[in-house]
């Protein structure tokens, strides 16, 4: 296959702070030093990695450092990394809005852009006139609009409007139809950004849908950048992560976003009590609390569709009278969820002095794609005593799957409700 | 296989690459920003276009009181509606092109910063668009030079030859007003300072250009040549001859203007294709 588009060291330069009489200053130093003196830009040496929370020396910061990838032809390629990571940036040099400060990109094909739905909308038009402007804005010819209008306006659900100037639509229709636009463009290469993340939930299922087409049946070539994890999981089969600027790592997109959640999630999924004041009782201290997977391995989220396990490692200090354990599972408005007592354990004899592991199985197939919060009991039967109730101990993040058994493959809509257990539907029948 | 790539991203590009092609490409989408202009400028006013005739009349009265009533400046022997009317039709249009071609990347900024198109389209745009306004307040102008023709005799107007330069001359204006709106609104991305100094300008030229006045009333010969220095002293003395018969000819002068207005759009342009690049980042 032949490559589509092949960045080769593309890096920028940002300027913080203030465009003032410093700025001029400046200006006039880096003329001095390039056009008399002949040498190279002074402030690129100076600049710095783009990390948004340590306060830098320099006023100059990478946002963009030696990008150097290829995608190949009819690639759906996810852009993803954490806020200022360089993502947007990357698609403004793409799409031409900004230049690099170093570097090439070369293209084969059309390059169409949606960093936006509605560009260059005015208010005082109608929905028609701002189907031809919005779509000529974006590279399309009159003819071409002409011949797509029925489809465009079908597609947006604003038939109605169409004659009505865009200042009386809601903004639910502004995007609709300016997504419609958009989503009738046909580019060989197509660059998307975050555009799903607005609009109805009505419209992220028809934009999700449209986009699957582009990517699975027009074998064009899409460069997609999102928040949304389960969305660029299931549109795009390669992956870039992007951290301060730089290409953190390339590869199948499934392996790309777990290493970007492990990363998210790193401190919330565990928690340690190495010291004397652990939680627990006097004789019984909590040690340990990991997220595990299927296989025991220490994990940082889990898959809605796979089995997760909690294991607690705690230490009994003293030989101690027999004992259980639970969980309670929380979201994260406080909802009490769900308990769980451990039966496995109710005999009477003492439990001895020592390190001990426990692990509770989540089922697969159960939990939503949301945040929980995990508290942990120690307890004591006949009768029946709490010794210990831990506070929050860890969050479980739990990622949707387009393809859980719990939604229809042609459904991409969000999915409401605290849990989303499998549920056994029998075929209807006529009674 | 490496010559075959149709985009190439650089970060800088040669001083002269001016993609013409490119531009054509994208006459759609001058020809709907053309109608964009039009059509939404009198929106929402009871008025409407009427505005296009109201505004140079109300200028013309005004400058009949204050420069041919109070002030007594001379008219070269014209009637003084007919006089300050050719004026204002050709200084409005210059100055309407000019302030706002020389917006282009701040007003535009929301546009620009989210797609890519020859940013030269908007500029085009805002001068052709002007054009229709010009039409009308010109055909204006014909209509009171038809009633002096008709019911004023003897009129004193000698209408010449010299009429049929008219495109010519609108031609070299739209050029002008283009030239130095692209070059402002090229230096004004980064330093709003020039955007303030403008509108000054914009006003100080109108007498610096023989609009309220004839040019023969300038009189002192050092004088009459820093005049004809201004690009648009021989466009507007040419019109007034051509249409009225009176004011000062010169083809040495419309030549001036027109080799300024060349090397202005050329110098423009290159200035305009290097900042549209990054204005993104300074804007």
């Amino acid at each position: 296959m032949a490559t589509a588009i092949e960045f080769n060291n593309i890096s920028k330069l940002y300027r913080l702070g203030l465009v003032s009489t410093g700025t001029l200053r400046h200006d006039l130093h880096r003329w001095w030093t390039m056009n008399v003196r002949g040498k190279e830009d002074p402030y690129l040496r100076i600049g710095e990695e783009n990390d948004r929370s340590v306060k830098g020396e320099s006023d100059y910061v990478w946002a963009l450092r030696d990008i150097d990838f290829k995608v190949e032809q009819g690639d759906v390629v996810g852009i993803i990394g954490k806020n200022g990571a360089g993502k947007s940036t990357l698609l403004k040099i793409l799409s031409r809005v900004t230049a690099p400060t170093t570097g090439t990109i070369r293209a084969r094909g059309r390059i169409g852009s949606l960093l936006e739905v509605g560009t260059g909308f005015h208010p005082e038009m109608t929905g028609r006139e701002n189907i031809y402007l919005n779509g000529a804005i974006l590279g399309m010819t009159k003819e071409e609009i002409s011949r797509k209008l029925d489809e465009i306006v079908d597609f947006s659900g604003c038939e109605r409007y169409l004659d009505t100037p865009v200042k009386r639509y809601s903004s639910g229709m502004m995007v609709r139809l300016g997504f419609a636009v958009a989503a009738h463009l046909d580019p060989e290469i197509l660059v998307v950004d975050e555009v799903l993340a607005v609009g109805d939930a009505e419209f992220q299922k028809k934009a999700i849908g449209k986009m699957q087409d582009v990517s699975q049946g027009e074998g064009r070539t899409v460069l997609f950048v999102s928040h949304n994890m389960a969305a660029v999981r299931s549109l795009c089969k390669k992956g870039i992560l992007l951290e301060n600027g730089r290409t953190r790592n390339i590869g199948a997109i499934s392996d790309i976003v777990d290493e970007y959640l492990s990363e998210a999630e790193e401190h919330n999924c565990r928690a340690d009590f190495p010291d004397n004041d652990a939680p627990g009782t006097e004789s019984i201290k909590l040690r340990h609390v990991q997220l595990v997977n299927d296989s025991g391995a220490p994990i940082t989220f889990g898959y809605i569709t796979d089995r997760i396990g909690i294991c607690v490692d705690y230490e009994v200090t003293a030989d101690t009278a027999a004992f259980t354990h639970g969980l309670n599972f929380f979201d994260t408005s406080g909802i009490h969820l769900f308990t769980s007592h451990d039966n496995t354990y109710c005999g009477s004899n003492m439990v001895k002095k020592g390190h001990y592991r426990t692990i509770a199985w989540i089922p697969a197939n159960l939990l939503q794609s949301r945040d929980y919060y995990l508290t942990f009991a120690f307890m004591r039967y006949s009768p029946f005593e709490v010794l210990f109730h831990s506070q929050y101990l860890i969050k479980i993040h739990m990622v949707d799957d387009l393809g859980a058994p719990t939604r229809n493959e042609r459904y991409n809509e969000d999915l409401p409700g605290l849990i989303r257990p499998v549920i056994e539907w029998s075929p209807k029948t006529n009674i | 296989m490496n010559n075959d790539w149709t985009t190439v991203i650089k970060p800088k590009e040669k001083l002269w690459q001016i993609d013409v092609g490119e531009l054509w490409r994208y006459r759609d989408l001058c020809g709907l920003f053309v109608r964009r202009n039009i059509t939404t400028q009198y929106k929402q006013t009871i008025l409407g276009p009427l505005w296009y005739i109201l505004q140079p009349l109300i200028t013309m009265v005004m400058y009949m009181v204050v420069f041919g009533g109070i002030a007594n400046i001379s008219t070269d022997g014209l009637p003084q509606p007919l006089f300050y009317l050719g004026g204002i039709c050709l200084w409005q249009y210059f100055s309407d092109c000019l302030t706002k071609t020389s917006a282009t990347f701040t007003d535009n900024a929301g546009i620009f910063g989210k797609v890519y198109f020859p940013r030269l389209i908007v500029p085009l745009s805002t001068v052709i668009s002007n054009l229709l306004r010009f039409a009308i307040q010109f055909a204006l102008f014909l209509v009171v030079y038809a009633i002096y023709q008709l019911w004023v005799i003897p009129s004193g107007i000698q209408t010449n030859l010299y009429a049929l330069l008219l495109p010519m001359l609108v031609l070299m204006l739209a050029g002008l007003a283009l030239g130095f709106g692209i070059l402002f609104s090229s230096l004004t991305t980064k330093y709003r300072d020039l955007q303030l100094l403008l509108t000054y300008f914009v006003s100080l030229w109108m007498y610096a250009t023989p609009i309220i006045y004839p040019l023969s009333a300038i009189t002192n010969p050092k004088l009459h040549f820093i005049m004809s220095l201004n690009p648009l002293t021989g466009i507007v003395e040419a019109f007034k001859y051509g249409f009225l018969g009176a004011g000062e000819f010169s083809w040495g002068l419309l030549a001036y203007s027109f080799a300024f207005m060349v090397v202005l759009l050329a110098v423009g342009v290159v200035i305009f294709n290097r900042v549209q690049r990054t204005f993104m980042d300074t804007v």
